[in-house]
C-alpha cells in the first residue's frame, strides 16, 4: 500500500514526467471566470488576463513601466486627447475544439473589447445576466473615452474627453485585455455567448485547456505566440486556499511555486534547503486614517501629535516581523515620484504631549478601527491597534479598539461623521501615483462612497493632483506629486504605517520567475530544472 | 408501510417552507452586502451602489424578494451566482459529487470502526480497551477539525511522505469528468495508477471528516449495547447456552442498532458542517468550501439555494433513516 501511495504522490510529478515540462502553481483562490473585464480579483487576473490575453500596452516584467503590447507604438496629439495606436501584425488567436480563427488580431478586436464594456446598448454588454464592468467604470473610462475609431485594420484612434496622463498605464490593466471579435461572433451564432467566459480564446503566451471548478486549471504553451513565448510546456494551477497547506504542498513537491505565505512561516521557508524565497518591496501602503472632519482631529497639529506618539518601528517589528518598510509617504518608495526628502514625524511622546497641551486637548478618548481580516498591506490589524493603544495611553489618550465584520467595516468606515480613526490600506493597480493619491486622498474621493477614509479635502493638494493628471511630461508630473507629498506630511490626514514586503516561496528547481510590483503571478519566463 | 411513508413525506412540506425562509433570511441578516465586498477598499458611490443593487434586484422590499425567490424556485430556477454569474444548480451539481464521495467514505469509516469499537468496549466493559477507546472517543469528539487536519497533513504527508497533501488526484492524471466521483472516473479512464492516486488522496480528508462522527457512534453503540445486554431476553439467550457471538450478533446488536442508526443519520448534518472545514484544508472542490466562500462574499443566490439543497439532502437522509427503523424494528411501523 505504501508503495502505491508513493507512486501516486507528488514525487511522481517530477519523476515520471517525460519530456514535457509541467509547471504547477499552488494558487490561492478560484477564478471568478476567464473573461477579465467583468471581474476584480487579482487571482482571477492571474488565471485569465496574464496567461491567456494581451493588452494594447503592457507592464514590462518586474516593473510598472508601460511598454508596447498588442500595439507596437502610439502617437499622442499635442493636446493629449488623441491616442493613435499602431497594432501588431501577424498576432495569432488561440483555437479550441469549437473555434478555429480565420484571421489574425486586428482593429475590430480592439474596438469590440472596449465598446462591449463602455456602451450599455452593445449586444455583448450583458452577455451574461448580471455582468458589470467594475474596473472599466472605476477607472473612469466611461467619462474619459469619447470615441474609438478604426483608421485601418492595424490602426485605431482613441479620442478622450480630456487629457489623462495615466491613460497608457490604465489600459495595460487586466480589464483592458483584448478579446477576439471573430470568436464572439461565432459564439453568438452558436447561441453560447457565455463561453466567452468559460472557454477563453486569447493571444497570450498560454492557451486555456480546462478548468475543474475549485480544483485545477490547465493551460498549454501557445506555440504561435508573437512574443518570446513560454519555456514550460504545460501550466497547472492547483487551487489551494489555505496558506499552511500550500506550504506543505510546496515542500512535498506537489507544486513549484506558491503565493502569499503566512508571515510566521517565512523563517521556516528560509531554512529549507529545497526551497528559495524571492522578496520585493510591495506596491502598497497600510495606514490609519483620522476623521479630519471631526474635532479635535480636524486640527492638523493634533493629528501630527498623535502620529508622534506612536512607535512605528515597534509595529513593523512586532506585526510585520520586519517584513515591511516604515511608511512616511502615502505612496511606496518603489513608485516613481516618491519624495524621499520628506522627514517622517519623529517618535517623541514628550513632544507629542506638549503639542496636545498647547492645542488644549486633554482627556482625549478615541476609537481605532482594526480590520477583521488579513490583507497584503496588514498582516494583523488587531495587534497593530493594540500597540497604538498602548503608545497613545502614554500621552494621555484613551483608545478603544473596534472591529466589524469585513463587509460592514468597509461600509461603516465610509460613513460621514464616523467615530474614530480607521485602519486600512491600498495595493496599486497600475504603478501610477495618481492611482494612490487621487483615489485615497483627493477632494473628489472624500465624498460619500469614496475611498478617502480621512474625508480629507485640501484644495491645494487636489489641485496639484489635477494638474499632474493632465500633464504629459513625466518630470513635471514628478515635481507636482513631490509637492503633494509635502502637503500630505504637513497636514497628516493619516498615520502612515508601513509598506509590506511581498514574498514568493518556490522550489529550488524553479528559475526565471519575475516578481511583479503589482502582485501579478505570470509564468512565461519560468523554467524548471530536471 | 405506505401510510407510514406518506405521513413522513407530509411532514416535509412545512419543514421545507420553513427552510426557504431561514435560507433566504440567513445571508441577509449578515452585515455588509455583495456590492460593497466587490468594491473592497476602493469604495463605491451611493449612486453606483444603487444602480448595481437595482440590477441585482436587491432594491425591492425584502418580502417581494422572498416571493420572487420562491416563485423562481418553483419553476426550478435557483438563480445565478453573483460572483461567477453561473447558474447555482450547475455549480452545485459540479461540486456535489466530490462532497458525496468524501462524506460516504467518512461515514463508512466512522460506522465500521465506531460500531466495532463500541461493541467491543461494551463486551469488555471496564477493561483497558474500554477505557482507552472511550477516552479517545472523547478526545476525537472535541477535536478542532482545522488543527487536526493540518496535523495529519504535516505528519503523514510532510514527515512520512505516505499520502499526498491535498487535492483529489495527482495532477499527472487528466481525464474527462463522467460521474464526478473520482474513484469511479479514475477506473473508467483506464489510466494506470489513477485509481490508487484517487484513493490515496481520499484517505486523510475522510479520516479527518470521520473523526467526530466516529467518536459519537462509538460511544452511542457502547451505551446502547450495555443497555440491551442487561435485558431479560439476552439473559434468557445466554441461559439457553447460546454461544456468545450469537447472543451479541443476533439478539443484542440488532436491538442496539435502533438508536445507533438514528445517531448515524444525525451525523449526516454533522458531516456537512465538518465538510466546510475539511474541504478548505484539503483543497477539496466540494460544496462545503463553496458555501463558505459564498457566505464571505455575500453571494446571496448561492447561499440561499445552496443551503436549501443541503437542507433538502439532510431531510431526505433523515427520511431514509426513519424508514430504516421500520426495517430494523417492526414495532415502529405499526405505530
Amino acid at each position: 500500500m505504501k508503495h502505491l501511495l508513493l507512486c501516486a504522490s507528488a514525487l511522481a510529478l517530477t519523476a515520471t514526467m517525460s519530456e514535457a515540462k509541467t509547471f504547477v502553481y499552488c494558487s490561492e483562490a478560484s477564478p471568478e471566470g476567464f473573461d477579465p473585464a467583468p471581474f476584480t480579483a487579482g487571482g482571477t487576473f492571474d488565471a485569465s488576463a496574464h496567461p491567456i490575453y494581451n493588452r494594447l500596452t503592457e507592464f514590462k516584467k518586474g516593473t510598472t513601466e508601460v511598454v508596447p503590447g498588442l500595439a507596437t507604438g502610439w502617437d499622442v496629439s499635442e493636446d493629449g486627447t488623441e491616442y493613435t495606436f499602431h497594432l501588431r501584425e501577424g498576432v495569432k488567436w488561440h483555437s479550441n475544439e469549437k473555434f478555429t480563427p480565420t484571421r489574425d488580431f486586428n482593429a475590430d478586436d480592439v474596438i469590440f473589447s472596449y465598446e462591449r464594456q463602455g456602451s450599455a446598448d452593445h449586444p455583448w454588454h450583458q452577455y451574461i445576466a448580471g455582468v458589470t464592468y467594475e474596473y472599466y467604470t472605476s477607472m473612469a473610462m466611461p467619462d474619459l473615452i469619447k470615441s474609438i475609431e478604426k483608421i485601418d485594420d492595424y490602426t485605431v484612434k482613441f479620442t478622450l474627453n480630456q487629457p489623462e496622463a495615466p491613460f497608457l498605464a490604465n489600459i495595460a490593466m487586466p480589464f483592458a485585455s483584448i478579446v477576439s471579435k471573430e470568436y464572439a461572433d461565432a459564439l453568438d451564432a452558436a447561441g453560447t455567448k457565455e463561453d466567452l467566459n468559460n472557454l477563453p480564446i486569447g493571444t497570450g503566451p498560454f492557451k486555456f485547456v480546462a478548468y475543474q471548478k475549485d480544483a485545477v486549471i490547465r493551460y498549454t504553451k501557445n506555440a504561435d505566440y508573437w512574443g518570446e513565448g513560454a519555456i514550460i510546456d504545460d501550466l497547472v494551477f492547483a487551487i489551494t486556499p489555505d496558506a499552511a497547506v500550500r506550504l506543505q504542498k510546496l515542500k512535498a513537491g506537489e507544486c513549484h511555486l506558491m503565493p502569499y505565505p503566512a508571515p510566521a512561516d517565512i523563517e521556516t521557508i528560509k531554512a529549507d534547503p529545497n526551497l528559495k524565497l524571492d522578496e520585493q518591496a510591495g506596491l502598497n501602503v497600510g495606514y490609519l486614517a483620522y476623521n479630519t472632519t471631526v474635532a479635535p482631529f480636524d486640527n492638523a497639529r493634533v493629528r501630527k501629535a498623535l502620529n508622534m506618539a506612536i512607535n512605528k518601528n515597534a509595529i513593523v517589528d512586532a506585526v510585520f516581523q520586519g517584513a515591511a518598510a516604515p511608511a512616511k509617504n502615502p505612496i511606496p518608495p518603489t513608485m516613481w515620484s516618491y519624495n524621499d526628502s520628506i522627514v517622517d514625524d519623529p517618535y517623541d511622546p514628550e513632544a507629542s504631549k506638549k503639542i496636545l497641551e498647547e492645542e488644549g486637548v486633554s482627556d482625549l478618548s478615541m476609537k481605532i478601527w482594526a480590520m477583521p481580516v488579513q490583507r497584503p498591506y496588514m498582516p494583523n490589524a488587531r495587534r497593530s491597534a493594540e500597540l497604538m493603544q498602548e503608545d497613545l495611553s502614554k500621552v494621555g489618550v484613551k483608545v478603544e479598539i473596534v472591529s466589524y465584520e469585513w463587509g460592514e467595516y468597509l461600509q461603516k468606515s465610509m460613513e460621514a461623521g464616523r467615530d474614530g480613526a480607521v485602519m486600512l490600506g491600498w495595493t496599486g493597480d497600475n504603478g501610477d501615483p495618481d492611482n494612490f493619491l487621487s483615489v485615497l486622498l483627493s477632494c473628489d474621493s472624500a465624498g460619500p462612497g469614496g475611498a478617502n477614509r480621512a474625508f480629507w479635502c485640501n484644495e491645494d493638494f487636489s489641485k496639484l493632483l489635477k494638474d499632474a493628471k493632465i500633464t504629459a511630461d513625466p518630470a513635471e508630473r514628478t515635481a507636482l506629486y513631490e509637492q503633494a507629498q509635502v502637503i500630505f506630511k504637513d497636514q497628516a490626514p493619516w498615520f502612515t504605517i508601513a509598506h509590506s514586503t511581498q514574498y514568493v516561496p518556490m522550489s529550488n528547481k524553479v528559475s526565471g520567475f519575475v516578481m511583479s510590483p503589482l502582485g501579478d503571478f505570470t509564468f512565461e519566463t519560468v523554467d524548471i530544472a530536471e | 408501510m405506505i401510510r407510514f411513508i406518506l405521513s413522513k413525506l407530509l411532514y416535509l412540506i412545512p419543514t421545507f417552507i420553513g427552510i426557504t425562509i431561514i435560507a433566504f433570511s440567513f445571508v441577509r441578516i449578515l452585515p455588509g452586502d455583495p456590492v460593497l465586498l466587490m468594491a473592497g477598499e476602493r469604495g463605491v458611490t451611493p449612486e453606483r451602489h444603487a444602480e448595481l443593487s437595482a440590477q441585482l434586484g436587491y432594491d425591492q422590499p425584502i418580502v417581494m424578494q422572498y416571493f420572487d425567490f420562491l416563485g423562481r424556485l418553483l419553476q426550478g430556477d435557483m438563480g445565478n451566482s453573483l460572483v461567477t454569474k453561473k447558474p447555482v444548480l450547475d455549480e452545485f451539481l459540479t461540486l456535489f459529487p466530490a462532497t458525496v464521495e468524501l462524506g460516504l467514505c467518512a461515514i463508512i469509516i466512522a460506522t465500521v470502526i465506531g460500531v466495532t469499537v463500541g461493541v467491543f468496549a461494551a463486551i469488555k466493559r471496564g477493561s483497558w480497551f474500554d477505557q482507552i477507546s472511550m477516552t479517545l472517543a472523547l478526545v476525537g469528539f472535541s477535536m478542532p477539525i482545522f488543527w487536526w487536519g493540518l496535523l495529519l497533513i504535516i505528519f503523514f504527508s510532510g514527515i512520512l511522505g505516505w499520502t499526498p497533501v491535498s487535492g483529489r488526484i495527482s495532477l499527472l492524471y487528466y481525464f474527462p469528468n463522467v460521474t464526478g466521483f473520482m474513484l469511479i472516473d479514475s477506473l473508467l479512464s483506464g489510466q494506470k495508477g489513477a485509481f490508487a492516486s484517487a484513493l490515496s488522496h481520499l484517505i486523510l480528508p475522510s479520516l479527518v471528516l470521520a473523526t467526530i462522527p466516529l467518536a459519537v457512534i462509538a460511544r452511542q453503540t457502547r451505551s446502547a449495547m450495555l443497555e440491551v445486554m442487561g435485558e431479560d431476553y439476552v439473559r434468557t439467550a445466554r441461559a439457553k447456552g447460546m454461544p456468545q457471538y450469537r447472543v451479541i450478533g443476533i439478539h443484542a446488536l440488532r436491538n442496539a442498532m435502533v438508536p445507533v442508526v438514528t445517531t448515524i443519520g444525525l451525523q449526516i448534518g454533522v458531516l456537512m458542517a465538518g465538510a466546510i472545514l475539511t474541504e478548505t484544508i484539503f483543497s477539496w472542490p466540494g460544496i462545503g468550501k463553496w458555501m463558505i466562500d459564498s457566505i464571505s462574499r455575500r453571494d446571496y443566490p448561492v447561499v440561499q439555494s445552496g443551503l436549501l439543497l443541503i437542507a433538502a439532502l439532510v431531510m431526505i437522509v433523515n427520511l431514509l433513516v426513519d424508514l430504516t427503523y421500520g426495517l430494523i424494528n417492526p414495532r415502529i411501523r405499526v405505530k
